[in-house]
């Protein structure tokens, strides 16, 4: 299992993906044996089945969401190096302490990354803006059946009434950013990983 | 040419008697010369002072990666509640009691990544990964050129495993099995009576246990005082069809199962000439009920042999133990729960039923070191009043879990193969709900 998995992983790669995502030597080889593990077809790539097949993520509402941010637009494969990339939005801000050497762009795990990450859970069509549609499918995905039509969109219209500022009825990634300003954004979409 | 013919059969006869006498005869009085004891042990210190090795190789060479056994992340504990509240960070609640919020997502979201980069599931389904490396190519993870002596030791290993052992044990399975046919057809012509059971037993320990040796196989029972009665329902955690040669080294077990073409079928048409097994048709099995009405009617009847069940339904493999099927709950009758732990070390026990058929599983059990486990039987069990057979059977695997040290998980192990319940969905959607409407 691990052998063969990372073999096929070259230093020159590990050294890249380390400059553009953040994440340490061993945690770039173990998320490799990770994704070799999902990658039943062993072609390199993982499809939208291979994440299905993950018991705890196929129960999560937002699911399909999730698994939608890991293809690049209209793709229906990822390779490792869009596999690191997406995750990397996941690694906590105060490792970057450590990566001060890194290129000046913004690091993918920044506050303002995390927060886009979010909002493009909502804007699926990627225009920049969440209607009241969107918000509606997103709102539908996540209560299932245990919510009537009409409370819904009550709920719906509600909250784009408070972040709405330039009254066009969706919510910007500015207005987006502005509900949010309170929430520890960096804490709750961060995860821990081990060195 | 005449003497190197008479010099072969020779050798083969030498063969056959240190067969015979070393290994069959002990094995049917139930002793043992020791001779496994010696050979575990040998091989505990070689595989020390393997790993001491490579460790103290990885410690010269800094960019050999340690494979650690534990986890990639460190998972939030929290309920869905409590996550949520802090989320929201004790803000101006929205009036009118719906207290959504954009940010909510990211709990999913976050609880969604978390599972891709580790889940309590899907490595449940293949081997275990150890922590050293036992000198077996097939348990290798990350083999880097560590040092002569590391590889000759591997070396001699393969040569030791292929050439010796495998060869032995393969007759001794193949003794073992022929062994069962015969005697059980023997036995079976007898007519019903105490001395017939007697000598039912005694034959199916006989060839079980040299189907045992045929594995290297060292068992350590514990608490031998529980161990199941007439009349009782055995169950334990499943990794692999050696499980059955485990149990059945200790005592005799009325076996449970499909009944199969082949080599298979006519094993279990002369078993059931000696003994009452039972053993389904394929259609027999859909029928829920006529299944729980012959394992009733078996249970009832309290001189015939305790039933041996594996409720997950398939083999997982040994770090921990998955959903049971209420099936042999509703029976009623005494459950006496038995826990199995095979040592990763000495071989991998856990049949990989996607990646290896049978001939192959077993000729990879046949060449790994030896299997080493251990058989804890634990206190009887019964349902209680008022207690479902879903409850109970959760109460039993706990138990069982708790006495081997594998994790209790709730997944069904069906899993393996097929879609999880949408319910399981349904029911964070409902407590979302209740969340943001109250």
């Amino acid at each position: 299992m691990g052998s063969r998995a990372s073999s096929l992983l070259r230093e020159e790669d590990i050294e890249e993906i380390k400059k553009e995502t953040g994440f340490s030597h061993s945690q770039i080889t173990r998320l490799y044996s990770r994704f070799h593990s999902l990658d039943k077809g062993e072609n390199g790539a993982l499809s939208r089945e291979d994440f299905q097949r993950i018991p705890e993520l196929a129960i999560n509402p937002l699911g399909d969401r999730i698994i939608n941010a890991f293809f690049p637009e209209g793709e229906d494969q990822v390779n490792f190096r869009g596999f690191m990339r997406t995750l990397a939005h996941f690694r906590p801000v105060e490792d970057n302490e450590k990566n001060k050497h890194l290129d000046a762009s913004e690091p993918l795990n920044s506050r303002s990354n995390k927060l886009l990450f979010a909002f493009r859970l909502y804007d699926l069509d990627r225009d920049d803006k969440i209607s009241r549609d969107e918000l509606l499918q997103v709102l539908r995905m996540m209560v299932g059946v245990n919510i009537s039509d009409e409370q819904l969109g009550s709920i719906a219209d509600r909250t784009i009434q408070e972040a709405d500022t330039n009254g066009d009825m969706c919510i910007s990634f500015s207005e987006f950013i502005k509900v949010l300003e309170k929430v520890d954004v960096e804490q709750k979409m961060s995860i821990r990983f081990l060195h | 040419m005449e003497d190197a013919w008479d010099i072969a059969c020779l050798l083969i006869q030498l063969w056959f008697s240190v067969v015979v006498g070393l290994i069959m005869l002990p094995a049917m009085c139930g002793a043992s010369l020791g001779v496994t004891e010696i050979y575990i042990k040998v091989l505990v210190k070689i595989l020390e002072w393997a790993t001491l090795r490579i460790q103290r190789g990885r410690r010269d060479r800094p960019t050999l990666q340690t494979q650690l056994s534990n986890g990639i992340i460190e998972k939030e504990d929290g309920s869905m509640e409590d996550e949520i509240e802090e989320l929201r960070g004790g803000g101006p609640k929205s009036l009118a009691g719906g207290e959504f919020s954009l940010g909510d997502a990211s709990y999913f979201c976050r609880k969604g990544i978390e599972s891709i980069v580790e889940d309590e599931v899907t490595h449940r389904f293949t081997s275990e990964e150890l922590a050293s490396w036992n000198l077996l190519t097939r348990t290798n993870n990350n083999f880097h050129y560590i040092s002569a002596r590391v590889t000759i030791i591997w070396g001699l290993g393969v040569m030791i495993r292929y050439c010796v052992l495998a060869p032995l044990r393969i007759t001794l399975a193949s003794i073992g099995i022929g062994w069962l046919a015969i005697g059980t057809t023997l036995v079976g012509l007898l007519p019903r009576s105490r001395e017939k059971d007697w000598l039912s037993d005694r034959v199916h320990l006989t060839c079980y246990r040299i189907c045992a040796r045929g594995l290297s196989a060292t068992i350590r029972y514990h608490n031998k005082e529980n161990r199941p009665k007439k009349g009782g329902i055995c169950v334990a955690n499943h990794t692999s069809p050696i499980d059955i040669v485990i149990l059945a080294n200790d005592g005799c077990y009325a076996m449970v199962g499909q009944v199969h073409g082949g080599v298979m079928g006519v094993m279990q048409k002369s078993m059931l000439r000696s003994c009452p097994h039972i053993w389904f048709e394929r259609s027999e099995m859909k029928d829920r009920n006529a299944v729980a009405n012959r394992l009733r009617a078996h249970v009832a009847d309290k001189t015939k042999l305790p039933i041996l069940i594996f409720p997950e339904g398939t083999c997982i493999n040994n770090t921990s133990v998955m959903m049971f099927k209420k099936g042999s709950f509703e029976i009623g009758g005494t459950i006496h729960p038995v826990a199995i732990k095979y040592d990763p070390q000495f071989g991998d026990a856990f049949w990989n039923s996607g990646k290896y058929n049978m001939v192959s599983y077993l000729l990879r059990m046949m060449t790994s070191w030896a299997i080493v486990c251990n058989v804890w039987y634990l206190p009887p069990m019964t349902r209680q009043e008022g207690e479902d057979a879903v409850t109970f059977a959760n109460r039993v695997k706990s138990a069982i879990a708790h006495q081997g040290g594998l994790v209790d998980l709730s997944w069904d192990g069906g899993l393996k193969r097929d879609k999880v319940k949408e319910a399981y969905k349904e029911e964070q959607q409902k407590m979302y709900s209740s969340m943001i409407v109250g």
